[in-house]
């Protein structure tokens, strides 16, 4: 599968982290927080009305909401 | 011998442990929950080990030294600027590896650092192997294995703390960063190294890693240097965006080539989070079972503590009894009869109540629902212009408004934080309780729930539609992001929940015998001092707590306020004592309408009075709505900053208040409902 952001993958399926785009203070807690390239992340859930969404990622769960979630391009893992 | 006296910060990620383990050395009692963003203050203690006397300062969590909000700023500035001997770094051994990222980074800044390793019970317990050896090597730092809520480890930690503060000479440990940062950092270090103020104060490495971090904190400090213009040339040469990330990778990078030497075995699943999950984040039931929980809660509150309460009820009627028999002067009779059995026992009826809300809030904090509470909320608090994070002191402000003021600081946004604050005292305290308690047992008999649900969810709205009016009009802006750790459920223990409970129950004796006695007392004053012009003597039994007394005449001189809104003279005096605590409304109604030497309750008094339903119902939305006690004003200054906001909260508040009661008494008398 090509690229995309992290946003559009549903909830069970595995990526692997390209770039983080945009910028700021946001952005780099996104970073701290171990969303970095090449890290693996699973889409556990989306919250009951939609957004935000629940990641695995660095062995914690992170939630963010999809308008960040847009902000990472992810290579999608097989199953 | 003189004592070596040494201070050591407990640093961490949020969640980790570090309250607990501050609580476990020096025997205080900070509060404790399982959610990020408890601790918002730093805190200090004392223990002494040894010959060693050391001050521990717990801190705020913190993801990153590049502080993100308020409460991480506070950490941050703790450990780069006050340079205590000793960093403890609480890791959580559950989840090393992104623990270990603000590791790296406190090498980095060179502080002599001690790892705890927390949570060792729940590593152990399912199936981790950590070889803490081998992380003692790579990291070139002591490790010490901790179970902070079994104080297990201490003294160990401390051994190696006090060895540690001794040594002599320490060095920064490096993270490379590949060439190409490399090369940047250097040139940075030499631009740096030559304004000796900077460079005496923090190591130049560690400033050039900082400013290719983007961090803005450092960036103001080079600003105001004599080698501002030098750096600038050197970061606007790059692409900021591409370091930061470069950056962050390398330093997870290094954390992964030591991690599968360190961690023989390491779990990454939490099923038993998972479970739970699946239901109270569930597309259908997220919502229903968050309002399940709340209805729960409310009625273990309500109805649980009934049969408690007649114990109280019992107990101060036999002291009213005791009191008018055996004390023989009048006035002292009367102080202790019509004022403080009246007013203080009118208030700690409620004492079982009181606790029981405590408790279900304790519960609510420690199982890790609090984060999932934000979650579930998240887009909710969106549509509203807030965010899921202001869910937290939303729901924290059940229990006092004050602390859940402060909770948010951890939101990052400045004007999603001014709004929370400004809408938080309309979440109904535990103060307000007793009022509500009281009258809506009194009027509404079996109906008394469900008024009393109905004005806590009225608070919700209210809180709601001004956080969305405000900041539609006053505080406009763009959303801020949503970037929250969810924490794995834990089982809350009895021993933390029943001391929670207890901690709390203990500040609402205090606040009774303390501020709401004085109050009492004051009001009960007012009541026994004859008006100008009345003849009668002090404290005498014709004059207390009617018209010709001092409070009589300053009741009738408020009154014409609060008429229209149906309320008496008497009411009047009590809102306007209850803005020092809320519970002081029902305090002084005890002594202004007189429950001291017969055995009636307040409640007997009041059905067999003026009062009716209607007003009854009207005085709890003014008590809901109108200005915050003068604790959770002050708190609100502190806050904001700002008095302009703060009275604005009182001034909006307390309109509210008076037109909703204004609309309840007008349009419950022209349909001639409950009177
Ligand atoms: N099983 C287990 N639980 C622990 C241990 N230490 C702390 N806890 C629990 O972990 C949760 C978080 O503890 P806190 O002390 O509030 O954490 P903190 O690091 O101060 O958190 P913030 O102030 O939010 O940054 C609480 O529910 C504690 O009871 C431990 O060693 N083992
Ligand atoms: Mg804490």
């Amino acid at each position: 599968m090509s690229e995309t952001t992290l946003n559009l993958l549903e909830p069970g399926s595995k990526a692997k982290v390209i770039q983080i785009t945009g910028r700021g203070s946001a952005r780099r807690r996104i970073l701290d927080m171990g969303m970095v390239p090449g890290a693996e992340i699973e889409v556990i859930r989306k919250a009951p009305m939609g957004d935000p969404l629940e990641f695995l990622v660095k062995g914690y769960n992170l939630s963010l909401r999809k308008a960040e979630a847009e902000l990472i391009v992810v290579q999608p893992l097989g199953v | 011998m003189e004592k070596k006296k040494i201070t050591i910060a407990l640093a961490g990620n949020p969640n980790v442990g570090k309250t607990t383990l501050f609580n476990a050395i020096t025997g205080a009692r900070q509060h404790v929950g399982n959610w990020p963003g408890v601790t918002v203050e730093k805190k200090t203690g004392k223990r002494t080990y040894k010959d060693t006397e050391v001050e521990v300062v717990d801190l705020p969590g913190t993801y990153s030294l590049t502080a993100y909000s308020l409460d991480e700023v506070v950490a941050r500035d703790y450990v780069v600027e006050e340079k205590p001997d000793v960093v403890v770094q609480i890791v959580d051994a559950t989840n090393l590896e992104r623990n270990l990222y603000l590791t790296t980074q406190l090498m980095e800044l060179g502080s002599k650092v001690v790892i705890a390793l927390n949570m060792w019970d729940l590593a152990e317990s399912r199936g981790d192997k950590i070889d803490t050896r081998k992380m003692e090597d790579f990291l070139e730092i002591p490790v010490v294995k901790t179970v902070a809520n079994r104080a297990e480890g201490i003294d160990a930690l401390l051994e190696e703390v006090v060895r540690e503060a001794d040594k002599g000479e320490h060095h920064e440990h490096e993270v490379s960063y590949g060439d190409d940062i490399e090369k940047k950092i250097i040139e940075l270090e030499k631009i740096v190294g030559k304004d000796s103020a900077l460079s005496g104060k923090y190591p130049v490495r560690w400033l050039s890693v900082k400013l290719l971090d983007g961090d803005e904190n450092i960036l103001e400090k080079i600003e105001g240097s004599s080698v501002a213009t030098q750096v600038n040339s050197v970061l606007s040469a790059i692409k900021k965006e591409d370091y930061e990330a470069a950056m962050a990778e390398k330093r997870y990078e290094t954390i992964n080539t030591v991690l599968p030497q360190v961690c023989v075995k390491c779990v990454k699943e939490v099923t038993f989070s998972d479970m739970i999950d699946r239901v109270v984040t569930n597309k259908y039931l997220g919502i229903p079972v968050f309002l399940a929980m709340m209805w729960a809660a409310f009625e273990v509150t309500f109805t649980v503590a009934t049969p408690l309460m007649e114990f109280v009820d019992m107990f101060f009627g036999w002291l009213a009894g005791v009191v008018a028999q055996s004390i023989t002067n009048p006035v002292l009779g009367s102080l202790l009869g019509d004022g403080i059995v009246a007013g203080v026992g009118a208030v700690m009826i409620f004492l079982p109540n009181i606790l029981l809300l405590f408790l279900m809030i304790s519960l609510l904090e420690d199982s890790g629902y609090m984060a999932r509470a934000a979650f579930v909320m998240d887009k909710l608090m969106y549509k509203i212009g807030l965010n899921g994070r202001s869910f937290i002191p939303l729901l924290m402000g059940f229990g006092c408004n004050v602390p859940a003021i402060m909770a948010t600081r951890t939101i990052e946004d400045e004007k999603d934080r001014l709004v929370t604050i400004l809408v938080n005292p309309f979440i109904s305290c535990g103060a307000r309780l007793p009022v509500y308690l009281m009258l809506a047992g009194a009027f509404f008999g079996r109906q008394a729930g469900t008024v009393i649900f109905g004005i806590y969810i009225l608070g919700i709205i209210v809180a709601i539609l001004s956080a969305k009016l405000i900041r539609g009009t006053v505080v406009k802006g763009k959303p801020s992001p949503f970037i929250m750790e969810l924490p794995p459920y834990r089982l809350p223990t009895l021993k933390a929940s029943a001391i929670h409970m207890w901690e709390k129950g203990s500040i609402y004796l205090k606040k009774a015998g303390t501020i709401i006695l004085a109050g009492v007392v004051f009001v009960w004053l007012l009541s026994a001092i004859p008006a100008p012009g009345v003849d009668a003597a002090f404290a005498s039994e014709e004059i207390l707590g009617t018209e010709d007394s001092l409070v009589g005449v300053l009741g009738h001189i408020i009154e014409p306020l609060v008429a229209p809104l149906g309320f008496d003279w008497k009411v009047a005096v009590a809102l306007v004592f209850g803005f020092i605590a809320k519970e002081i409304v029902i305090g002084s109604m005890g002594v202004l309408y007189g429950t001291g030497e017969d055995e009636d309750a307040l409640a007997e008094i009041l059905t067999a009075g003026s009062m009716t339903p209607l007003t009854a119902l009207g005085l709890m939305v003014f008590t809901l709505l109108y200005a915050p006690c003068i604790a959770c004003v002050g708190v609100v200054k502190k806050e904001t900053g700002s008095w302009k906001w703060t009275l604005f909260m009182v001034a909006y508040g307390t309109t509210l208040a008076w037109i909703a009661a204004f609309l309840i008494f007008r349009i419950g008398t022209a349909i001639g409902w409950g009177l």
